[in-house]
């Protein structure tokens, strides 16, 4: 099988290699490089790379990748993509070190190397696209909330465990904003460790504890489902509102049944879109990726880089009944 | 016969658990409301299944630690069975469990009883194996609440005579090994394995043979509530039930099981499950840190384990207490 794949990928960069001197050759060739072909998540970011070169016109788009999720398999595709001298390479690691020697060997050729929604180590790219940042996500989860909540009202946070860092700096970061937010009142934290059973059976108990309860503020995958089932469960479909983060597939169900009325994660779509534009500009129009920078990104505002040369794309994306069809077969 | 029906164990541990639910309404009247106490019951309800199985396998000497994985491996195949045929009727579905979950528990038998491997090994080694298959056939992807049929998730739920299906289960479950261990030959020997090995050879019973029947008997409920589970909480993956098998022991060992084998009565397993069941509902509701919750969870296992350790004592053989006190 593994010798089938690798038969396939080199054929696949072979057509590619062959192919390429027959297009136009002023076009400006932007190859997003993912961690492997196939998944949902990858595929909707590449049909936002594709708007992206709509929009500039002269820009064509190498959607590539291993056909598994190994930094050996990236390393090959870098090769040919290096063989090919592309303007620009985007890509989402599968490792954060591993691809360092391949891509600076990309930047000494003069190609534009970026990293988004998986990093690479900061001496193998030019700048780093993360979805999201710490403290727009601890905003969004409250923001969830408060949008159903006109009047104010009381809202109960279900965590991962009491030792989950990213679930904690979120929940630090809403804390510290909260104010924005007059008339909601954060009554209790409550820990599910990531456990079906034990979600449910929290959410079960903040649901009893607090007869008034508005909204269940859950950001974690198995967590945000649970309490979506107990709500349902509970028959409090429309007094108890379930938001936080979750994946379209998994919350499609909590969405029809009402007992969630949005909640949000990354936009695969605008991350490929930002990541198109991104590295465009570093490649054509001479911006320089240094601390501090701000580098447009189209539709999506601009990235202003830190120390790091890192930047967050946006808030996370909200989903709800009225896009949740079109997203829950992407991931 | 009747002091095992009824015995002092079992009044003291239901005694606990008034005491404890006592405690509880003092800090959250609303826990001990008629309609609280059925769901507390309900949410126990899969602990109870399993507790049944695992005192069974208990009693004849041995452990099952991958009853949740089994549990997690019937869970994501019926599950998966559902996405791909909809209409498969829900009778059919729990036979598929049972019947998986009970090969699950003969792999488990037939190394045991055949290969002589230490039971504890086995399943530790089945434990990871069902684990890892979940993986294998799911590619690691979550089955979803909107891929399952209504009739799937909706079967738990239903209410007869105003408790959920999920209940009944447990409630018949309970009555079918009260009868199977009082009252035939399996549970007998179940009972004699695990009390005297050899005498149990020579009454003409075969210890591995019982064993083996014990895990199948663990993994066909396991498989079932495996089912249960999925369709409960709407949604399956690879983690679900992850380090329940250990629950499950500790309801035994509250219930009064003893490890060594041999000794133990299907009201001290269900009292046990309930207990804990009792303790994991109450924590989030009496309002006490999670930091702490982890900590008395696990207090609460020492404390009826140590109670029940020394008031097995008293029941020691006369002649070697007085030889204990001498030395």
């Amino acid at each position: 099988m593994s010798v089938f794949k690798r038969l396939i990928a080199s054929a696949t960069m072979a057509t590619a290699i062959f192919a390429t001197p027959a297009l136009a050759q002023d076009d400006v060739r932007i190859a997003l490089v993912v961690k492997a072909l196939g998944i949902g998540f990858f595929e909707a970011a590449a049909e936002g790379a594709e708007e992206a070169a709509a929009e500039l016109g002269n820009v064509e788009i190498i959607y590539t990748g291993p056909t598994d999720t190994t930094a050996e398999g990236q390393i090959e595709v870098i090769n040919s993509l290096i063989a090919q001298n592309v303007d620009a390479i985007a890509i989402s690691a599968n490792d954060t070190d591993a691809l360092v020697p391949a891509l600076k060997r990309a930047m000494q050729r003069g190609i534009t190397v970026i990293s988004w929604d998986s990093g690479v180590a900061p001496e193998g790219r030019q700048l780093h696209l993360n979805p999201s940042s710490n403290a727009l996500i601890g905003n969004m989860i409250i923001k969830l909330a408060a949008d159903h909540l006109p009047e104010g009202g009381d809202v109960a946070v279900l965590s991962a465990t009491t030792t989950s860092t990213n679930q904690n700096i979120w929940i630090e970061e809403m804390n510290k904003v909260i104010g924005d937010y007059p008339g909601i009142n954060v009554v209790s934290t409550v820990y599910g460790d990531d456990l079906a059973d034990k979600s449910y059976r929290e959410a079960t108990g903040l649901m009893q504890s607090f007869p008034d309860l508005d909204a269940i503020i859950a950001p974690t995958s198995v967590g945000i489902v649970a309490a979506a089932q107990a709500v349902v469960d509970a028959g409090k479909v429309g007094e108890v509102n379930v938001t936080g983060l979750g994946l379209p597939s998994e919350m499609a169900g909590a969405i029809e049944s009402g007992a969630s009325q949005s909640f949000a994660i990354w936009n695969p779509i605008d991350l490929g879109y930002s990541a198109t534009m991104l590295a465009y500009e570093l490649s054509q129009n001479g911006v320089e990726a240094a601390p501090g920078a701000e580098v447009p990104m189209g539709r999506m505002g601009t990235l202003t880089l830190d120390d790091n040369n890192e930047g967050a794309m946006a808030d996370p994306f909200v989903y709800d009944a009225s896009n949740i069809d079109q997203f829950k077969s992407i991931f | 016969m009747l002091s095992r029906t009824f015995p002092i164990r079992e009044t003291i541990l239901a005694g606990a658990i008034v005491v404890l639910l006592a405690l509880i309404a003092s800090r959250f009247a609303g826990f001990i409301a008629p309609s609280n106490l059925a769901r507390v019951f309900n949410d126990t309800a899969p602990l109870i299944i399993l507790a049944l199985g695992q005192m069974v396998v208990i009693l004849t000497r041995c452990i099952d630690l991958s009853v949740a994985a089994n549990l997690a491996l019937t869970g994501m195949a019926v599950a998966m069975i559902n996405v791909a045929m909809p209409g498969l009727p829900i009778p059919i579905i729990i036979a598929i469990a049972i019947m998986l979950g009970a090969v699950m528990g003969a792999i488990n038998g037939v190394l045991v009883w055949k290969l002589s491997i230490p039971p504890i090994v086995v399943t530790l080694g089945t434990m990871t194996i069902f684990r890892g298959i979940i993986f294998l056939i799911s590619d690691g992807k979550w089955v979803n609440s909107h891929e399952m049929s209504p009739a799937f998730t909706g079967f738990p739920r239903a209410e007869i005579l105003g408790l959920p299906v999920l209940s009944w289960v447990a409630i018949v479950t309970t009555l079918i090994f009260a009868v199977m261990m009082s009252r035939t030959p399996l549970g007998r020997s179940i009972f004699a394995v695990g009390g005297n090995p050899h005498a149990a050879v020579y009454t003409g019973i075969d210890v591995g043979r019982t064993q083996f029947q014990a895990f199948v008997i663990s993994g066909a409920l396991a498989g079932l509530t495996g089912y249960l589970w999925v369709a409960r909480y709407a949604v399956a993956y690879v983690d679900i039930a992850g380090g329940f098998e250990l629950e499950v022991v500790a309801a035994c060992v509250i219930g009064g099981i003893s490890i060594a084998g041999g000794v133990g009565s299907v009201g001290g397993a269900v009292l046990g499950a309930i207990f804990l069941g009792v303790v994991k509902n109450a924590l989030p509701v009496v309002n006490i840190s999670p930091f702490w919750q982890l900590a008395i969870s696990g207090s609460a296992i020492l404390i009826a384990v140590a109670f029940n350790a020394s008031a097995g004592r008293k029941k020691g053989r006369i002649i070697l207490k007085s030889a204990e006190v001498t030395s």
